[in-house]
């Protein structure tokens, strides 16, 4: 990682810190992740701490794990799992995220192997992990069944997949694509395609044929009033994440 | 642009500490024990020389604590070592009074521990420490705990904060970097200063005089606020046959009042609060405080956030300045640990934001609260003194309003950080 950015010039590295800076204001254009990072990091550390029996109050709890972070974009997921002692590996098909999240990292003083790649990529290439985070990514791609199974492939037996994407609703057509969208330009439009978006029935039942056992799956709920995210256990109908682990 | 410093932008910074802590008074050095239990470390700065470690003698200065301040206390371990010099408030009785006339009005608010659940196995409102002990009490904790590094003769010459670090260079050139600065330096806040935060206030045209007496008659853990038309004064219970007495009074008489000798001092306090202690002496020395308001405009900046009196002094009328303080050191050591335990940036913005966004509306409506009781008791119109007579009779024979009342006071309302849970 020292070597790419090393040889980068002086113009771009201007642009990459511009747009790193971007990706982590709290106010700026990724606010909506921003907002809810707290609830997704809250449920990604209890699942991964009790998953590998860990203390989080403790000193680097995640020390010795080995964390895959697909579609990292600026690293607002691979930051903390490194911060929490995982040896992290971000992977991100869009090539220009990959430089504005290694001059973040540095500069923060954690060292993350981000890499432009595929999920599908690295399974061939036979890599291995303990824990796939799988945010967002899963309703922005083709084929969603064969995508899972590379991510099952990169789980080491027993290890732990987490994954979110958006339920395939009335609501959800209404919060994610005309409120998010249209209504508070949280988000560009055209970011979702509501077609994509998968049912928790569905996501369980693609999981399953990849050869992950679902464990777990809660929701993730906005609330107007405080104008925060929350884990709901029963609330799935808009945004939702899941657990499951590697069949071995 | 062309200095050898902006080439180390790829150079992993290295922070000598996680949180750098300015003003190693009460609330700066609870919030470096608070920290440390959540596995923090800090570097606790004070400008002033180390503090002898043995108790001193008593100066006259002790503090009201809340409820929630004394369970903070324990939480932080101290509380069994205060204990035994705290006076415990078993009641606490508010009436209208007039100098020369006692405090004797028909009607008065009495408050006692068994209306606030939280305190029934205590059986106190709060407790009443000396500044001595609780100060002894923290110096010695923070001494003896491996993750703080109390530096005292430490001035402050220069500090920034950008998007990865604060750094805070010392007048003798000592550098010291950290994820996180917070402004622990009072009032005339220097660290607010530097990170160009504004502060509103003003001022109440009174003086505080504090003073501690003793008298021949036991208080029985009885506080009493007056409310008199030069302003309010406090008799709070010490141990031993002592209280301290919060006086206040328009700037011009405690300037006169506090130029008298002690005998005619006491001559002139003495009738502010009838014969109900016997006889009365001085025991320690006296203050003054002039009854200022002051709030940050904002109580974060990049990488910093202010506690205690650099975000808010508020009014000591109710007791409620320590108290506040030690909430904001509850509030921002629970935030971090949240933020630690979920990985995230300790020092960044949105961080922050979640303790700008719990205490400075708290604070904001204390502050205001204080002030509009203060502005309606300092008055001695013949109809303002009936309304807030008949006022007070009718919250103390209303349990719910006098049960709220009592718990915003003990510091048990509202949304409690997790070290000052029961």
């Amino acid at each position: 990682m020292q070597a790419s950015t090393g040889t980068v010039d002086a113009a771009e590295v201007a642009k990459f810190e511009a747009m790193a800076a971007e990706w982590w204001d709290p106010t700026g254009k990724f606010k909506p992740l921003h907002m809810m990072n707290p609830v997704r990091l809250d449920y990604i550390t209890r699942q991964i701490a009790g998953e590998f029996d860990r203390d989080l109050t403790g000193p680097a709890p995640f020390a010795g794990l080995r964390i895959l972070d697909i579609g990292c974009g600026g690293g607002l997921l691979s930051e903390p799992m490194a911060r929490l002692g995982a040896t992290v590996v971000g992977a991100d098909a869009a090539p220009r995220n990959i430089p504005v999240a290694r001059i973040h990292a540095e500069k923060s003083g954690l060292t993350i192997d981000y890499r432009h790649t595929t999920a599908e990529a690295m399974a061939a290439a036979g890599e291995q992990f303990d824990v796939v985070l799988n945010m967002e990514v899963v309703e922005h791609v083709s084929d969603p069944l064969a995508y899972l199974t590379a991510c099952r492939q990169l789980l080491r037996p027993g290890g732990l997949h987490l994954c979110s994407t958006i339920n395939r609703n009335a609501k959800s057509y209404l919060m994610a694509i005309i409120g998010a969208e249209h209504v508070m330009r949280w988000l560009p439009k055209g970011t979702h395609d509501w077609t994509k978006f998968i049912t928790p029935e569905e996501l369980f039942d693609l999981m399953s044929r990849a050869g992950l056992d679902p464990v777990d799956r809660k929701g993730y709920v906005f609330n107007p009033v405080s104008w925060s995210w929350s884990i709901s256990d029963r609330d799935l109908s808009v945004n939702y994440v899941t657990a499951s682990i590697q069949r071995g | 642009m062309d200095n050898p410093a902006s080439r180390r932008i790829f150079a992993v910074m290295t922070h000598h500490t996680d949180i750098l802590i300015v003003g190693g008074g009460l609330n700066g050095a609870a919030l470096a024990l608070a920290l440390s239990q959540t596995g923090l470390t800090s570097v606790l700065l004070d400008a002033a020389p180390r503090v002898a470690m043995t108790t001193p003698g008593f100066d006259g200065r002790s503090y009201a604590l809340a409820l929630s301040s004394v369970r903070l206390l324990r939480n932080l371990g101290l509380w069994s070592r205060l204990a035994r010099d705290a006076q415990p408030i078993r009641e606490i009785r508010v009436s209208d009074g007039r100098a020369g006339e006692g405090p004797l009005s028909p009607f008065f608010l009495q408050f006692d521990s068994a209306a606030i659940d939280e305190s029934a196995a205590d059986g106190a409102m709060g407790q009443m420490v000396e500044d001595r002990h609780l100060r002894a009490a923290l110096m010695e904790a923070v001494a003896a705990d491996p993750r703080i590094n109390a530096r005292f003769d430490a001035v402050v010459a220069a500090q920034s904060g950008d998007a990865h670090s604060a750094q805070v260079t010392l007048t003798d050139g000592h550098v010291i970097t950290a994820r996180l600065l917070v402004g622990a330096d009072g009032r005339r806040s220097g660290t607010a200063d530097r990170a160009g935060i504004k502060r509103t206030g003003w001022d109440y045209g009174q003086t505080a005089m504090v003073c501690a007496i003793g008298h021949d008659r036991a208080h029985n853990g009885i506080a009493h606020q007056f409310f008199m038309p030069p302003g309010p004064l406090a008799i709070l219970p010490l141990t031993g046959n002592r209280s301290s007495i919060v006086w206040s009074e328009t700037h011009a008489n405690a300037a006169a009042f506090n130029a008298l000798p002690e005998d005619a001092y006491l001559a002139m306090l003495r009738p502010r609060f009838g014969d109900f202690l016997g006889e009365i002496r001085l025991a320690g020395a006296r203050y003054t405080y002039p009854l200022t308001l002051t709030l940050a405009n904002s109580f974060v900046a990049a990488r910093l956030a202010l506690v205690g009196d650099a975000a808010h002094g508020i009014h000591p009328i109710a007791g409620q300045g320590l108290n506040a303080g030690l909430r904001d050191v509850a509030a921002l050591a629970d935030v971090l640990e949240q933020a630690r335990a979920r990985g995230e940036d300790i020092g960044a913005a949105d961080v922050l934001a979640r303790y700008q966004q719990w205490r400075r509306f708290e604070t904001t409506a204390l502050a205001v609260t204080t002030d509009l009781t203060n502005r309606l008791f300092s008055n001695d119109n013949p109809l303002l003194r009936a309304v807030r007579d008949i006022g007070m009779g009718v919250v103390n024979a209303t349990g719910p309003l006098k049960r709220a009342l009592q718990r915003e006071a003990a510091g048990v309302r509202g949304d409690l950080p997790r070290l000052m849970r029961g």
